[in-house]
């Protein structure tokens, strides 16, 4: 995030889009409820299903799967056709604001209404409410990265805070919610194949020459490795021969599932270190027990930046250890000594490579976390990015045109299925689906139906249905619901048994390597 | 200016910004005023009037926690009006209901009786299940009250057992009102309400039904704020005491937000969380991931030891195998393919430490960059 989870509270106007903030970030979700119901923040809402974060909102648009840059670009349209924008702060501080303008200026409502769905007047309307906010905050999520065109629709965004000069203030900026505990921090941590810690890039000579020198190396790597989402079909082809993979479960949150199994089959080697045997510790070599959260000392970052202490409250359980134990014992057995005598001793590590995390310590860290950049011992943590400049000077606009997502509904496939998550669980459940109260309240993979569509196809509450797309298929129950959007399904990705990913595309976003969770073409027929 | 906004607490003078409550303004400057129903950051209701103090001029004793500070206020914390007072309110709460702490009274006839009866209610022989962690019990024990002044009063809703995190004890509510303000005006899920009238009156939660059938989310806010043993967490009540346990302050394991939390622990077993009051990002709020689901820490399926498939099978294997093992392998598959044959999947699970031991590890012993976390799946 730009800005901090508290200063949701100071916007005027909140913007939520692909967030289905309540069940995925429940406590974060109380500030803009808070936000609504005490201090009259208006919220506009733009998401396909009826989530319950619309119960809030002033204005709830609901576009088609996929149709994100089309709706953006609509509405910069009108708040560049009527100058509602900062013109002030569009002069000073950014550039390529006429690149901007000439792209949308096809994205008339009308125009925008036939890509998106949404009704001219509503683009209009939400376009005056979101730039006539003094502080005008943006969240989003998964529902924005998770397609094809994920890093076009998250830099249209971009385009949008800036028009209207709300990144670096307070109350205002653009926040993605990290849907996992240190998503944030792993990314800072350079569990990247292309950046160090802090995002040096390991293209940069000198940055190259740093690390070589911090780690006692005389070289390392120049190019880029693969991305996930590479080794995996990398994997298939044979060129990748070995994976180790620490406290991850992709054989159930991957796209594709089908095509990913066959892929780890190929696999000559195949390490994982986890909490319990899942869908893809059993398919591994060598299975190394690791230590939970609540059993070693450590930090995550979360989603606004915030490094946090993580503490040791109980022992693991038989001859569990933490994870950066055993990959030390590795690596020195490889001829390369690795010995730490504690978390705090690779903290100090990092600190000493990383830019901006060079002022942390678990001292400072006590009791409150601190956000990054903390570049000295002395500075006090950056809660708001891009404050008096963006931090590469100027704020730059890129013009972005609408992309339909890689896969259409046809004659074959007539329906939409888009996924996502539960309240009541939590990623591929591993934890979750331990906890029996849980399971009580969430017990198993449902598809979640217009009762439009559920009357058309005629199934009823609780009927198994088969859901197939053009990789895979599952069996699941029906949910007729009011918050599914007609034509489209949705389906929780939590439950291995009827896991979601055997449907979904791994088309990728070709920057970030993200598959389109959020759209693919699916077929609905009663269970025989 | 300055001098206007003056006010007198206990014969000493403190300043007060425009809009504080004689309570804040206590607060801020040590001044230890106890209080029931006030919570935080929320609409003052004025519910439990355990918080009253004399004001110089005013007919009655005033709710600090809803009165706003004015200059020239004289205020008296415990002067003997207020003490009676608040005696008064604390017996009356105390023989509203099941509270059978030692300090109901535990000299007469009746507290024998009493304490039989709450047993059967409960099927219980132990003393409240939040007995040292109440603060209507500390209050009694702060000004010296017990119950028996007045008789018992009947218990007129039973409990509610039947959501699987929860316990709502109606015979132990006092009807303060701070799950309503927390559920509405801190978590805003708008899940309960005070419900009928007069001695009837009770929380409820749509139209009187159970938490499961209604708005209710199982964030837990209510039980983190009840003051008494009307809420607890169902795994918890009577197998958690706080004396028996620890209370370790650590980040959430689920979601980004971060919460912050306590794992209270006992022999080595998480038992209970709560959330970190005050601190930021949540401010003692959690959902129910971060509140309840702490179960998996204890699974009896937990990896304990590292394990060799062989044939298709695993079979069990100490470190010094496992570990020589896994180095020998990587070590032959980056000699014969290539470092670029080996991929390490770091975690957005695991912690900032580990992630950075991880992909040093994979630069400069591996001597590739294909590491990589599934943050984005
Ligand atoms: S349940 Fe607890 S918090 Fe709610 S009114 Fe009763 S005593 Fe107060
Ligand atoms: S658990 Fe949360 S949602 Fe349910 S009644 Fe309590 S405060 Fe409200
Ligand atoms: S308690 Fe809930 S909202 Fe808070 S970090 Fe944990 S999962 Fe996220
Ligand atoms: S705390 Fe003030 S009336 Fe209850």
């Amino acid at each position: 995030m730009t800005n901090t989870i508290g200063c949701i509270e100071k916007a005027d106007v909140i913007l939520i889009t692909g967030s289905n903030t309540t069940e995925n970030h429940p406590v974060l979700s109380s500030f803009v409820k808070r936000a609504v119901t005490r201090k009259g923040t208006k919220l506009i809402v733009i998401d396909p299903r009826r989530i319950k974060i619309t119960r809030y909102a002033d204005k709830w648009l609901r576009p088609n799967l996929g149709s994100d840059v089309a709706w953006i670009n609509g509405m910069m349209h009108v708040i560049i056709k009527e100058e509602l924008y900062a013109r002030q702060y569009v002069e000073s501080r950014t550039v390529g604001f006429d690149e901007v303008k000439a792209v949308v200026e096809k994205y008339t409502p009308d125009y925008v209404e036939a890509i998106t769905g949404i009704a001219a007047q509503d683009i209009i309307d939400g376009a005056r409410l979101y730039a006539g906010a003094a502080r005008g905050s943006i969240l989003y999520c998964m529902g924005i990265t998770q397609h094809t065109t994920g890093t076009d629709n998250v830099k249209s965004l971009a385009n949008l805070a800036m028009l209207c000069g709300n990144l670096g203030i307070e109350g205002g900026g653009v926040n993605p919610l990290r849907g996992q505990n240190n998503v944030q921090g792993a990314c800072d941590m350079g569990s990247l194949p292309d950046v160090y810690t802090g995002y040096q890039k390991v293209i940069d000579p000198a940055a190259r020459q740093k690390m070589a020198a911090a780690w006692g190396v005389d070289e390392l790597p120049d190019k880029p490795g693969l991305k996930v989402t590479q080794m995996i079909p990398a994997a298939y082809e044979g060129k990748l021969k070995a994976l180790y993979i620490i406290g991850e479960n992709p054989l159930v949150s991957d796209p594709d599932l089908n095509h990913c199994e066959a892929s780890f089959k190929k696999l000559d080697f195949l390490v994982v270190q986890d909490l319990f045997l899942t869908e893809t510790s059993r398919t591994a070599d060598v299975v190394l027990p690791s230590a939970c959260w609540a059993e070693k000392n450590g930090t995550f970052a979360n989603t606004e930046r915030r490094v946090q202490r993580v503490r040791k409250a109980v022992n693991p359980p038989g001859e569990a250890k933490s994870d950066w134990q055993i990959i030390c014992e590795i690596a020195t057995r490889m001829g390369y000594p690795m010995t730490y005598e504690s978390s705090r001793q690779i903290m100090e590590e990092i600190a000493q490579v990383t830019p901006s995390y060079a002022g942390i310590t678990y001292d400072r860290i006590e009791h409150e976390g601190i956000h990054w950049p903390c570049p000295t011992p002395e500075h006090p943590g950056t809660p708001i990015l891009h404050r008096e400049q963006f931090s590469s000077g100027k704020g730059v606009f890129n013009g972005i045109e609408y992309i339909p997502p890689a896969e259409h509904a046809d004659e074959d496939y007539p329906m939409y299925l888009t996924t996502g998550r539960l309240l009541f669980q939590y990623h591929t459940g591993t934890m979750t689906m331990r906890t029996k109260g849980l399971n009580e309240i969430a017990p198993e993979c449902f598809v979640e139906i217009a009762p439009q569509d559920a009357r058309k196809y005629e199934v009823q509450e609780g009927a198994f249905v088969d859901i197939a797309s053009r990789r895979g298929s599952i069996r699941a129950r029906i949910k007729v619901s009011r918050k599914a959007v007609a034509g489209t399904i949705f389906i929780p990705f939590h439950y291995a048994q009827a896991a979601a990913n055997r449907l979904t595309n791994a088309a990728l976003d070709p920057i970030s390597g993200i598959p389109e969770y959020k759209v693919c073409a699916v077929k609905l027929s009663k269970a025989a | 200016m300055p001098e206007q906004n003056i006010i007198v607490i206990n014969g000493n003078e403190f300043s007060f910004e425009l809009g504080d409550t004689i309570l804040e303004v206590a607060r801020r400057n040590s001044i230890d005023v106890p209080t029931l129903c006030h919570l935080k950051g929320t609409t003052p209701t004025g519910a439990c009037r355990v918080c009253v103090v004399e004001v110089e001029g005013a007919r009655s004793l005033v709710a600090s926690c809803a009165t706003p500070a004015a200059a020239g206020m004289v205020v008296r914390t415990e002067s003997t009006k207020v003490i009676a007072a608040r005696r008064m309110v604390l017996q009356l709460l105390l023989s509203s209901g099941n509270h059978n702490c030692a300090v109901s009274g535990s000299a007469g006839q009746n507290w024998t009786e009493f304490q039989l009866k709450v047993q059967q209610e409960e099927q219980s022989a132990e003393l409240c299940p939040v007995w040292g962690d109440c603060k209507l019990q500390d209050l009694a024990f702060r000004y010296q009250v017990t119950a028996e002044r007045f008789s018992p009063s009947q218990t007129p809703y039973p409990m509610e057992t039947v959501n699987p995190f929860i316990v709502r004890d109606f015979s132990r509510c006092i009807q303060c009102g701070r799950c309503v303000q927390a559920c509405n005006e801190v978590q805003v899920n708008q899940a309960i309400h005070y419900g009928y009238r007069g001695t009837a009156t009770k929380i409820i939660a749509a139209g009187d039904r159970p938490y499961i059938e209604s708005d209710c989310v199982f964030c837990g806010e209510c039980v983190q704020v009840c003051p008494v043993g009307a809420l607890v967490e169902k795994d918890a009540r009577y197998r958690v005491r706080p004396w028996e346990t620890k209370k370790i302050h650590t980040t959430c394991t689920y979601c980004g937000v971060g919460c912050q939390l306590y794992l209270h622990v006992k022999d080595n077993e998480v038992v209970k969380v709560s959330g970190v009051p005050d601190v930021a990002p949540n401010y003692g709020s959690l959902c129910v991931k971060g509140r309840f689901s702490y179960n998996f820490i204890n699974s009896p399926d937990r990896l304990t030891t590292p394990l060799i498939k062989e044939n298709g099978q695993f079979r069990e294997a100490s470190w010094e195998e496992a570990l020589d093992l896994v180095a020998r392998r990587l070590g032959e598959i980056k000699a014969e393919y290539g470092p670029d044959s080996i991929g390490v999947l770091a975690s957005a699970r695991i912690t900032n430490e580990e992630n950075y031991i991880a992909q040093k590890f994979t630069r400069a012993v591996l001597q590739t960059n294909s590491v990589d976390h599934c943050a984005r799946l």
